[in-house]
């Protein structure tokens, strides 16, 4: 298929004794905004980690473009067009945040255009998410909302075709929510397809176009955001019978 | 980058030691210059891995001991010129650097730090146990009384090592400046985090740890004619492990003139106390100097002078 970006293939992860992940199969379109939910400790991390190379799954497949990527390393993946966001924000802690996003503009490059300034590129995608006024200040001392934020203007600043942003909502108030939506759409609408992870249902079922349900480590459900409200296995997983 | 500036302060300093050779005869002299340029090389040489990556190394007396001990293997067997010493003491040194940089794909933080003091009691047990370079008991080493233009061979030593401290700094000073540096500090900030934003982690850390090994093996390459009996207590001294630590610490991990900074006050402060006071005081006064900077100023001497000049706060 053409305008197929991601696919996952039969994926499967475990820990030991514990599935993490059993055959899980899906697919992101080009220019998607996809939803991916789930209860706690249903495998949604942990699939990211699959995407993004942090992990490697035990058996199945990732195809990026039409390509194989189960063997990359994360940081070649990145290169190719996956960038992704920290549940748990992961900033550079000893540079500014302009610096943080210096790393991923320089890094995207070939090696023999590494040294060339990106200081320019760096201050737009901060103009871009909201974050200037904090470009020179270093990363530790910034706030939640804000960290979140850095989060997502450093997986911009990798060039990404496809950016998961997981869980970049979690702990805001409503009205930061509706900013970091409003950043999320924005970014979709230059044409970078969207993965968001989520669990605040209000963000993720007005973003997404399309959403996927794990539970215990499988799909149980996909869909549009109107089929899985009413999907009765949806609501068993998240309610119990 | 402006490389020029750099390259001309180095030049002029080697001019100054040349010419301070022409000028002072006191063995002495050359004798405690040579372990203070020794230390601005481990201390130089153990920040790239250590200050700049975040990985920190107890096994600064197996790299320098390995220098030491290549190049007096190459001495007795081949009677080898000493810049073959030098080259292959450093080459073998940074080999043992790469492997390094592979466990670091396994080990991370207090885990990697504890291998790297077992390698060097692993290094230590070989190399006693190895009787052809003396085993346990050591071998003295008979240098030649002068060479090439230096009216003695402990002026030519000095000379020697205040290349490679120079050397070392420079080669510091260029990873600092350039896209490695920044990706190194990455590493150091965040590995996780450093990979998934496009930096190839394992490949920096390699670099770095051969780096780094390399140099500490040149700094120990010399280190036979220096003391000329190599037995294994003194070329896996502890005192390595700590100070290379301690000085970087003091004077600031995160630039190039930190551990050149730590280096010279320590050294010399050490050396004072040697002849001044007791030979045995030198890690009592890195101790407590260490401490008192972990506590008061955990950014070092740098650290400080940056934050009092910029008035920037903690």
């Amino acid at each position: 298929m053409a305008d197929m970006l991601l696919e996952v293939q039969h994926v499967t992860k475990h820990f030991g004794g514990f599935n993490a992940l059993t055959d899980v199969s899906l697919h992101v379109r080009q220019g998607e905004r996809f939803g991916l939910i789930g209860p706690n400790g249903s495998g949604k991390t942990t699939l990211i980690n699959c995407i993004s190379g942090v992990l490697r799954p035990d058996d199945g497949r990732l195809l990026f473009q039409g390509t194989d990527i189960t063997t990359l390393p994360a940081h070649q993946r990145t290169r190719l067009g996956i960038a992704r966001s920290f549940q748990i924000p992961k900033p550079f802690t000893s540079m500014t945040v302009h610096e943080n996003l210096c790393i991923p503009l320089a890094y995207t490059k070939p090696a023999h255009s590494r040294g060339t300034d990106v200081t320019t590129e760096a201050t737009e995608i901060l103009r871009l998410i909201g974050l200037e006024a904090k470009a020179d200040i270093r990363s530790v001392h910034l706030s939640l909302i804000e960290l979140r934020k850095l989060e997502l203007a450093r997986a911009m600043a990798a060039r990404p075709q496809l950016l998961i942003s997981d869980e970049s909502m979690a702990g805001l108030s409503s009205a930061e929510v509706d900013e970091i939506l409003a950043i999320l759409t924005a970014l979709n609408e230059r044409g970078i397809t969207i993965i968001m992870i989520e669990h605040i249902m209000r963000a993720v079922m007005r973003f997404s176009q399309r959403i996927v349900v794990l539970d215990a480590g499988r799909t149980i459900a996909e869909g549009t955001p109107n089929d899985i409200v009413r999907n009765p296995a949806v609501e068993k997983a998240y309610l119990g019978e | 980058m402006q490389w020029k500036f750099p390259v001309l302060v180095a030049l002029s300093i080697l001019g100054v030691g040349l010419l301070l050779t022409g000028l002072v005869e006191n063995r002495y002299v050359y004798f405690a210059a040579y372990v203070i340029l020794q230390y601005v090389v481990l201390a130089t040489a153990w920040n790239i891995l250590g200050g700049y990556t975040g990985y920190v190394n107890f096994g600064t007396p197996a790299f320098f001991a390995l220098g030491a001990y290549t190049a007096t293997f190459l001495m007795l067997a081949f009677h080898a010129p000493f810049l073959v010493l030098l080259l292959a003491g450093g080459l073998v040194s940074g080999l043992l650097g790469l492997g390094i940089g592979y466990l670091t794909l396994r080990l991370k933080g207090v885990f990697f730090s504890i291998a790297t003091l077992a390698l060097t009691v692993v290094l230590q047990t070989l190399i006693i146990n190895w009787e052809f370079v003396g085993g346990a008991k050591g071998t003295s080493i008979l240098r030649p009384a002068s060479m090439l233009f230096f009216s003695n061979y402990v002026k030519f030593l000095f000379m020697v090592m205040l290349c490679l401290a120079v050397g070392a700094v420079l080669v510091a000073w260029w990873l600092e400046h350039s896209w490695i540096g920044s990706g190194l500090a990455a590493i150091r900030d965040n590995e996780e985090a450093a990979e998934c934003m496009a930096v190839p982690t394992l490949r920096l850390k390699i670099l770095a740890t051969t780096i780094s090994g390399c140099l500490m093996g040149l700094a120990g390459a010399p280190f036979p004619l220096h003391i000329t009996l190599i037995e294994p207590t003194s070329a896996f001294n502890l005192d390595y492990a700590v100070n290379s630590l301690a000085m970087p610490m003091i004077g600031g991990t995160t630039t190039w003139l930190g551990p050149l900074v730590g280096a010279v006050l320590l050294g010399v402060a050490q050396q004072a106390a040697t002849v001044t006071i007791s030979s045995e005081l030198n890690l009592l006064i890195v101790g407590v100097v260490l401490v008192a900077f972990i506590m008061l100023a955990p950014e070092g001497i740098v650290g400080l002078v940056r934050r009092l000049v910029k008035g920037e706060r903690i």
